[in-house]
């Protein structure tokens, strides 16, 4: 723990010893400055994610085609609520307000997950993505459990328990899919097309080209390296589709033997970047459509706010 | 008449209310006002969503021509679809929304409550649980009914807008027909006419708190229950349905 009377050097060093030796970093405590910020851009972009990816999957919702579906479908897409609430609350301990964290987000200044910026074209696309996002967000996110700052590792062990069971979900739909007509394995097929290379990019940048990367690690707030995570994530892959019979679009995915490791053909990270910039099929369109709900719901909360200030005054006048 | 099997139906009219409105509420996810409340939306739109798998699991043991929950849900016709016509009313803005709760998951709480003591078995059970579902959903849209009622001018303003657009569908809920009747008299069903002052008496306590009022009962549609919709059922169903309609010898 870092005392608060050590000279601002002084602090610094005890603050990487505390963090070096697996303590964790509660929000009283003091922090380099660095390392708040990069929390808070880590978490609420987090939070943004969770928000922004109600919207691919909940274009399903109304057309499930069972009813069993859309329950467990409009159960997932209220998980990715609630997880962009713990995040909230998380991103609120580093003393940055949740009204602040939505107008980034919808001025375009905070950034969310790229993958969000693609279209859900068939019912095949919401297995799809619990079966590749939420298994790519949990390879992501499982080492975030252990993360140097206390509140967002424990928001993480909730939100990781609630993926992998959407993960579990996804997986077992495409397994119906393909398990199916020809048309449905046809539908799990071509979502696999459409997803795999968004979903391979959710890693980030490779490790050359990523600028956050290092000092994140030695702060303890990333565990492994965006190429490491994305392997972990291909070699699951690779076998799960192989489970559903269904391909994965590279003619370059090889085995290698040397490593053990599933290699790929080359990422295309010019659309990684264009995606990143807000130019993705749905980049407009989500946004769009966050900013219209909450400007469609400011009434509501208005309302809320002056009924709650004359509950006030009418309590103040009785006790007066 | 002859041919209707009253439980049946009943069973019907219970859970298509239930699925058309779960559906309408579900329409919410990703639109509501705060992040709050769209996890209570989807939570209510379960809560119906369930019940409707309940009730038409159950409408298609009745039956007995082997059509489970989803054959009845998909495929059938709007109409075949014997929901009360207040479900089926587009979401609207959010006073739409919470005063359809208000109106419509009161009088369900206080239908529920009594159809607990149903000599129906299977409807007894579901009862039990959709009851106290029912009675959180009445207090939720309450408290929100008041606070819109009695917030700013704009809020009062669509809230009252929104009483009077509801108001005259919330009768259907407690019109009897042969078939109510048939279940009335063997105690399947609760006769709702015989609570009906004790649900004015709930609405218009919120609704006095809210600042609202109620406009007069003149105009009093009905016809869902017996297949006679308003024009919003058949787009709902034909989105809701759209798959399995599509790739009829597909399971999902």
């Amino acid at each position: 723990m870092v005392h608060e009377a050590s000279a601002p050097d002084e602090r610094a060093e005890q603050f990487d010893a505390w963090v070096a030796d697996e303590n964790k970093v509660e929000p009283q405590d003091w922090m380099p400055e660095g390392y708040a910020k990069t929390l808070v851009r880590q978490i609420s972009q987090h939070a943004h994610s969770e928000i922004i990816g109600m919207q691919p999957e909940g274009n399903w919702i109304t057309r499930a085609p069972s009813l069993r579906r859309k329950a467990i479908l409009l159960a997932k897409v209220q998980d990715e609520a609630g997880h962009g609430l713990y995040l909230y609350s998380a991103a609120e301990t580093l003393n940055v307000s949740r009204d602040q964290m939505e107008a980034d987000l919808m001025s375009g200044k905070a950034k969310y997950s790229s993958i969000f910026n693609y279209p859900t074209l068939t019912w095949a696309d919401v297995g799809a993505i619990g079966w590749l996002v939420d298994g790519a967000a949990i390879v992501n996110q499982i080492p975030l459990c252990r993360c140097s700052y206390g509140p967002y590792a424990r928001a993480m062990i909730r939100v990781c328990k609630e993926e992998s069971f959407h993960q579990r979900q996804g997986f077992e739909l495409m397994m119906a899919l393909s398990q199916g007509t020809p048309e449905q394995k046809a539908m799990a097929q071509d979502a696999l097309n459409r997803w795999w290379w968004p979903a391979v990019q959710m890693f980030g940048p490779p490790d050359h080209d990523s600028p956050h990367s290092a000092q994140s690690m030695a702060w303890k707030i990333k565990r492994f390296s965006n190429d490491d995570l994305r392997q972990k994530f291909i070699d699951m892959a690779v076998k799960q589709a192989q489970a559903l019979h269904i391909e994965i679009p590279d003619p370059d995915l090889k085995f290698n033997e040397e490593t053990g490791h599933w290699d790929t053909g080359e990422i295309n990270w010019d659309e990684f970047w264009a995606v990143v910039k807000g130019h993705g099929p749905c980049s407009r369109e989500r946004m769009a459509n966050r900013r219209k709900a909450h400007n469609d719901g400011a009434w509501v909360r208005e309302a809320a706010t002056a009924f709650a200030a004359k509950e006030r005054a009418r309590a103040e006048k009785v006790a007066a | 008449m002859s041919k209707v099997d009253p439980l049946f139906e009943t069973c019907l009219r219970l859970g298509d209310t239930a699925l058309v409105l779960g559906q309408r509420l579900a329409e919410w996810s990703s639109k509501a006002p705060t992040v709050e409340l769209d996890i209570a939306l989807s939570n209510h739109a379960l809560d119906m969503i369930g019940q409707a798998q309940l009730f038409l699991e159950y409408a298609g043991r009745v039956e007995g021509k082997g059509r489970d929950e989803d054959a009845l849900a998909y495929h059938r016709q709007d109409f075949e679809f014997r929901n009360a016509m207040i479900a089926e009313l587009p979401k609207g803005d959010f006073a739409c929304t919470m005063v359809r709760q208000l109106l419509f998951a009161t009088y369900a709480s206080m239908f529920y409550e009594r159809m607990t003591a149903s000599t129906d078995a299977d409807l007894a059970a579901i009862a039990g649980k959709a009851e106290k579902e029912m009675a959180y959903h009445a207090r939720h849209a309450g408290e929100w009914v008041v606070r819109l009622g009695d917030g700013t001018e704009e809020s009062h303003q669509r809230a009252q807008d929104a009483v009077n657009l509801l108001w005259p569908y919330a009768h259907e809920l407690f019109q009897t027909d042969v078939v109510d009747q048939a279940m009335i008299e063997t105690g399947v069903l609760p006769d709702a006419a015989a609570f009906k002052g004790e649900w004015l008496g709930e609405i218009e306590a919120v609704l006095k708190r809210a600042t609202l009022s109620l406009p007069e009962d003149d105009w009093m549609p009905s016809g869902g229950r017996s297949g006679q919709h308003t024009e919003h059922l058949a787009y709902l169903l034909a989105e809701m349905q759209v798959l399995p309609r599509a790739y009829p010898d597909a399971k999902w």
